[in-house]
């Protein structure tokens, strides 16, 4: 019961909005706004039509749809890759941040979409130059936060380890990082956002397959059905990403007690 | 091979920039002694322990390990702190924290394990080992840090303030226990406290320390039973004198002076003061888990 309501409470708010669009959109109608069943309607026959008219994936799915979700992943896994290493070096290190801070607060500010002329230049329009636009704009916030996070590691445990003579490697392995790994945490998610950002700017130039590219495609077509599907898809994108990693943090963090189980440990002594 | 002298050291000091911390510290150790250093709090006494677990390096004088010079920190030497909250690894299970020292120590998986399970069992924790360090009260989280210095086996056990966070009961429970698996293992230990009757209750010697920068000011052998007992060891005519003496040494009068101004205490007011600093100790580390769970 308790589940029910939560569920109730968590959808309520969605199935109003969404019910409401459906009346407005059909009062309206107009051709650019269509309402949300014939969006649904839509994405069954751009997903879920073979070509040969009956029901299973479509090429777009191959085509479009899982390229730009590998996009996203491998570009955000090569961010997290990069971040959470040299963050830890940087971290680490004394006096490694002063030398190039400046330089990362002037990258990060830099708005990513501006530089896609530059990766062009530097890698052409394929696979490569995407994956370098989604690593440059979502390594910061995991870059940052992990050299916020190594450095807030307890002197106490710092001091702990290094009276039992733990070596170096094991200590940033198992002292460093899992200490660190709320903050990192806190950075892979902002920048998983970001990664699905950039993939779509990154497929609106100089390349025929992507959703960004089925997007801007069907946006010059007048074919506004079909480009609301394709937005309705980066929603859900994102949405089921963030719910993988929110699964996986939650795996990774279990140590971390929940704010209720700490109050019933107080309580029972 | 029972070297007679375990820790040894010599004119240790240490300062600070200016600021003298430690200042000429001469005294031993010997093997499966338990050795008591007390000493008012700030006069020192944590720099001094971490020079001799190698973690600070003093300014001056040496410090050897059954015979061999400390410089960096030695591989048979344990740390129990004050702060067990902060010196436990949450992330790990309170066997992974007991293993966790075992892996430079001890090779093979189980091995491990199971030395973990025997510090365990010493403890009296083996049925926690699955369990967070969170999910347990202060007292067993301390006794989960002794059990991983005891799993290490190490040839010296420095205890710094080891039971200052905990409340009265369960530190007199953790006395028992130091007092139990050191007799067990024949561990040597040396342990810093504030506490006076502490200091008396556990130790075979008590070092006190006084002054700012702290020097040792008497070296008394503790001549009670090597059986003790928080009711009739602490009752008995004999733990009395020395905890006396042992105040009137931190307050450095003579015994002239001292009589008249010493005034005698009944139990009521000795209970009543654990109790009181029971409870400031318990605030304080209220305050100190409501600012971490902030950060």
């Amino acid at each position: 019961m308790k589940r029910l309501t939560g569920f109730a409470q968590r959808w309520a708010v969605f199935v109003v909005a969404v019910v409401v669009w459906q009346l407005a959109a059909a009062a309206a109608a107009n051709v650019f706004f269509p309402t949300p069943w014939q969006i649904v309607l839509k994405c069954r026959d751009v997903w879920f039509t073979t070509s040969s008219g009956g029901f299973g994936l479509s090429d777009a799915v191959f085509e479009d749809m899982l390229p730009s979700i590998g996009r996203v992943l491998g570009g955000w896994a090569l961010a997290a890759v990069l971040g959470i290493a040299i963050g830890t070096a940087l971290g680490r290190s004394r006096t490694g941040m002063q030398y190039v801070g400046s330089l990362f607060a002037f990258f990060r500010t830099l708005p990513s979409p501006a530089l896609v002329p530059v990766f062009i230049l530097l890698f052409g329009v394929e696979n490569s130059m995407k994956l370098a636009l989604i690593v440059f704009g979502s390594i910061w916030p995991i870059l940052l936060n992990t050299v916020d996070g190594v450095r807030s590691v307890d002197p106490v445990k710092t001091e702990t380890a290094k009276s039992f003579g733990i070596p170096r490697t094991q200590w940033v392995a198992m002292v460093v990082l899992p200490a660190a790994l709320p903050k990192i945490f806190a950075g892979l998610r902002l920048s998983l956002a970001i990664s699905v950002i950039l993939m779509v700017v990154s497929e609106m130039v100089g390349v025929t397959n992507g959703i960004g590219y089925q997007l801007t495609y069907a946006q010059s077509q007048f074919d506004a059905t079909t480009m609301w599907a394709w937005i309705v898809l980066l929603g859900i994108i994102g949405y089921g990403l963030n719910i993988a990693l929110l699964a996986v943090e939650r795996r990774a963090l279990r140590w971390q007690p929940t704010r209720a189980a700490m109050a019933a440990a107080k309580a029972g002594g | 091979m029972t070297l007679p002298t375990m820790l040894d050291v010599r004119g240790l000091a240490h300062r600070y920039g200016t600021h003298t911390a430690v200042a000429e510290l001469t005294f031993s150790v010997d093997s499966d002694e338990l050795v008591c250093i007390v000493g008012p709090s700030g006069c020192g006494k944590s720099t001094m322990l971490r020079c001799i677990a190698g973690l600070i390096k003093p300014s001056d004088g040496a410090v050897s390990l059954h015979g061999d010079p400390v410089d960096g920190v030695p591989d048979d030497l344990a740390v129990v702190f004050q702060d067990y909250s902060r010196s436990l690894y949450p992330w790990l299970s309170v066997r992974g924290n007991v293993e966790f020292p075992l892996r430079t120590r001890v090779s093979g998986r189980s091995a491990r394990r199971a030395r973990a399970m025997e510090a365990l069992s010493w403890v009296g924790l083996s049925d926690a080992a699955a369990k967070y360090p969170w999910q347990l009260s202060g007292g067993m989280q301390q006794r989960v840090s002794i059990a991983r210095a005891l799993a290490c086996q190490p040839a010296l056990l420095l205890m710094d303030e080891p039971f200052a966070s905990v409340d009265a009961q369960t530190r007199a429970e953790l006395e028992d226990l130091l007092l139990r698996v050191r007799h067990e293992h024949g561990s040597t230990v040396l342990l810093v406290t504030h506490d006076i009757d502490e200091s008396v209750y556990l130790g075979d010697r008590v070092l006190v320390l006084s002054g700012s920068p702290a020097s040792i000011v008497a070296d008394l052998t503790v001549d009670l039973p090597a059986e003790r007992d928080q009711i009739t060891t602490r009752g008995s005519a004999r733990f009395v004198e020395l905890r006396t003496e042992v105040a009137r040494l931190l307050h450095n009068k003579r015994p002239a002076e001292a009589a008249p101004t010493q005034p005698v205490r009944t139990n009521e007011e000795r209970a009543a003061e654990r109790f009181l600093a029971a409870e400031r100790e318990e605030r304080a580390q209220q305050t100190a888990e409501m600012r971490q769970g902030r950060q």
